[in-house]
C-alpha cells in the first residue's frame, strides 16, 4: 500500500469518523462506522482525490471496508 | 455568476411561461398532464439536462439544470416533479448502469423516448428505506420480485421503473419495465397537492427479471444506486422549491399593488412590506444555496452531498413560509380555487414530505455538522 494513497485516505476516515483512530485493517463497516451517508461521501472522495472514476463493477465491499481495501482499488484503478 | 445564465434563465421561463403555464390550473384539477406538455418538454431538450455529456463545462451544465427546474417549479410543481423523477431515476442509471445498460438507455431517457420514475416507498415503509420489505430472490438465471410500492411520482405513466427490493446481500435496485408480467399499477387519486405528479401504486406479484436488469451490485442499491437518485432529486427539488416560491412573490408584488383597503394599496402598509421583505431575502437564499451546490455538484466535491441536502432541507421550508404569507396577503381572493394562490399553498406542502421529510433532513445536515466538527 502506498503511502501517497494511504495517507489522504487515512484523513479522510478519521475526519468522516469524528477523529476516531482505526488501523489500516479495520473494517469499518463492521464496526459499524460507515452509514449510507458515508458510503457516497466515499465514492465522491475517491473520484475527487485521485481522479479515478469508481463504476458498478467496483460495488464490492472488498474495496471499501478498511484504508487498505480502498487504498487497493485506488492502486488498481490507477493503474488500469 | 448566476447573472451569467440570466439569458438561458428567461429562455427556460419563456418556455415554461408558454408551455407550462397555461395548463397548470387544468393539470391541477385533472391530476394529469396532457400528452402535449411532455411533447414540449422533450422537444425542447429539457429530459436531457440531467444527463450533461462530458465535453460541457459541468458548472454551466448543473446551473443549467437548476434554472429548468427552477423554470418548471415556477409554472407548474406538478410538470417540474415528473422532470425530476425521471432525472433521478436516470442518473442512478447513468452512474451505476453497467456499459450496456448505459448505452441502452441513456440516450432514450435523455431525449424523453423512455420515462422513468423511481420507486422506493412502500405501505409499511417510509423514510427508513432500508426496511423495504419488497423482496427480489434468484429463480434460476432470473430475479423474482414481489411485493408493493407506493406514492410513485409518474407511476401512472412511466416507462421505466428504477425499484428497490430486499435480496440476501441488502437493498438492491433493479430496472423495472412498465410492460413486465405481473406488475400493476394502480393509480392514486386525490392527493393535498402535486395533483398532477400522476402517483401510483405498484404491485408485484412475481415479476421476473433477467440479470441484465439488475443495476449496480446487489447490496449497493440504497447506499449507493438510490443514494444517487436521491442526491440529484434533492438538487433539483431544492430549485423547483425555488421557483414555486419566486411564482409565490411575484403574486405577492403584483397584488399588494393593485388590491386596496383602507383608500390605500396593500403594498403601503408596513406589515405587508414585512412580509415581502422577508420573502424576497429567504428565495434568494435559497437560490443562493442552490446555485452553491451546484458549484459543488459541478466539482464533485464530496460535500456536495451536504449541500444539496441543506438545499432541498431550506429551500422546502422557505417557499412554505413564502406560500403561507402569499395566501395571507391575497386573503380571500387567494383562497378560491379559480386562484393559483391555494395551489400554491398545497404544492408547496408536499414539498416538506418527500426526497427526505425536514426532519429527516434535519437529522443528517445535523450528523455532517458533526463529521465535521470531529
Ligand atoms: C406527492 C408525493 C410524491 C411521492 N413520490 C415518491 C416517488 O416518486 N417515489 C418514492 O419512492 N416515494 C415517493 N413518495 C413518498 C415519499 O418519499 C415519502 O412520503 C417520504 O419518504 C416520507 O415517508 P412517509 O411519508 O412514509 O413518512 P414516515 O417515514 O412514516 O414519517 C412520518 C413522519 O415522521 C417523521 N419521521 C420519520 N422518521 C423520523 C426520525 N427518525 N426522526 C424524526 N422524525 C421522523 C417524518 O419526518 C414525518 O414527519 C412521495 C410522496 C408524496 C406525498
Amino acid at each position: 500500500m502506498a503511502e501517497n494513497i494511504a495517507v489522504p485516505i487515512r484523513e479522510f476516515v478519521t475526519r468522516s469518523f469524528s477523529g476516531q483512530q482505526l488501523a489500516d485493517e479495520d473494517d469499518m463497516f463492521a464496526l459499524g462506522f460507515a452509514t449510507s451517508l458515508f458510503a457516497m461521501q466515499l465514492v465522491a472522495f475517491v473520484e475527487k482525490q485521485f481522479g479515478v472514476e469508481v463504476d458498478s463493477d467496483d460495488l464490492d465491499i472488498d474495496n471499501f471496508r478498511s484504508v487498505r481495501a480502498i487504498a487497493g482499488l485506488v492502486e488498481r484503478k490507477l493503474a488500469a | 455568476m448566476l447573472e451569467e445564465f440570466a439569458d438561458l434563465e428567461r429562455e427556460y421561463r419563456a418556455f415554461a411561461d408558454e408551455h407550462v403555464a397555461p395548463h397548470a390550473a387544468l393539470i391541477d384539477r385533472e391530476e394529469c398532464i396532457p400528452t402535449e406538455v411532455v411533447e414540449a418538454l422533450r422537444n425542447a431538450g429539457l429530459f436531457a439536462t440531467g444527463f450533461p455529456s462530458r465535453d460541457q463545462d459541468p458548472i454551466a451544465a448543473n446551473l443549467r439544470h437548476g434554472l429548468v427546474h427552477e423554470a418548471l417549479g415556477f409554472a407548474s410543481a406538478s410538470v417540474q416533479g415528473l422532470v425530476n423523477v425521471h432525472h433521478m431515476a436516470g442518473s442512478a442509471i447513468a452512474r451505476w448502469g453497467s456499459p450496456a445498460q448505459k448505452e441502452h438507455w441513456v440516450p432514450r431517457l435523455a431525449s424523453g423516448e423512455v420515462k422513468a420514475a423511481l420507486a422506493i416507498t412502500e405501505p409499511n415503509v417510509g423514510s427508513d428505506a432500508a426496511a423495504v420489505e419488497t423482496r427480489a430472490v434468484v429463480d434460476g438465471d432470473a430475479w423474482l420480485l414481489r411485493g408493493a410500492k407506493c406514492w410513485i411520482t409518474y407511476g401512472q405513466n412511466a416507462d421505466l421503473f428504477v425499484l428497490l427490493a430486499a435480496t440476501e446481500q441488502g437493498g438492491t435496485a433493479f430496472l423495472v419495465p412498465r410492460r413486465s408480467a405481473n406488475l400493476h399499477i394502480e393509480p392514486i387519486r386525490g392527493v393535498l397537492g402535486c395533483r398532477g405528479y400522476m402517483l401510483a401504486r405498484l404491485h408485484l406479484d412475481g415479476v421476473r427479471l433477467s440479470s441484465e436488469h439488475l443495476l449496480g451490485k446487489p447490496g449497493f442499491g440504497l447506499t449507493h444506486v438510490m443514494a444517487t437518485g436521491l442526491e440529484s432529486g434533492r438538487y433539483n427539488l431544492a430549485w423547483g422549491c425555488v421557483g414555486l416560491a419566486r411564482a409565490c412573490l411575484d403574486a405577492s408584488l403584483e397584488y399588494a399593488h393593485e388590491r386596496r383597503q383602507f383608500g390605500a394599496p396593500l403594498a403601503s402598509f408596513q406589515l405587508v412590506q414585512q412580509m415581502i421583505a422577508r420573502m424576497m431575502t429567504e428565495v434568494h437564499a435559497a437560490r443562493l444555496v442552490c446555485w452553491h451546490a451546484g458549484v459543488l455538484r459541478a466539482r464533485r466535491d464530496p460535500s456536495a452531498i451536504k449541500e444539496a441536502t441543506m438545499a432541498k432541507y431550506y429551500a422546502s421550508t422557505v417557499v412554505n413560509r413564502v406560500a403561507h404569507d402569499t395566501l395571507q396577503i391575497h386573503g380571500a381572493n387567494g383562497c378560491g380555487s379559480g386562484s393559483p394562490i391555494e395551489r400554491y399553498v398545497r404544492d408547496a406542502r408536499i414539498m416538506e414530505i418527500i426526497e427526505g421529510s425536514t426532519q429527516v433532513l434535519e437529522l443528517a445536515i445535523a450528523r455532517y455538522g458533526y463529521q465535521e466538527r470531529g
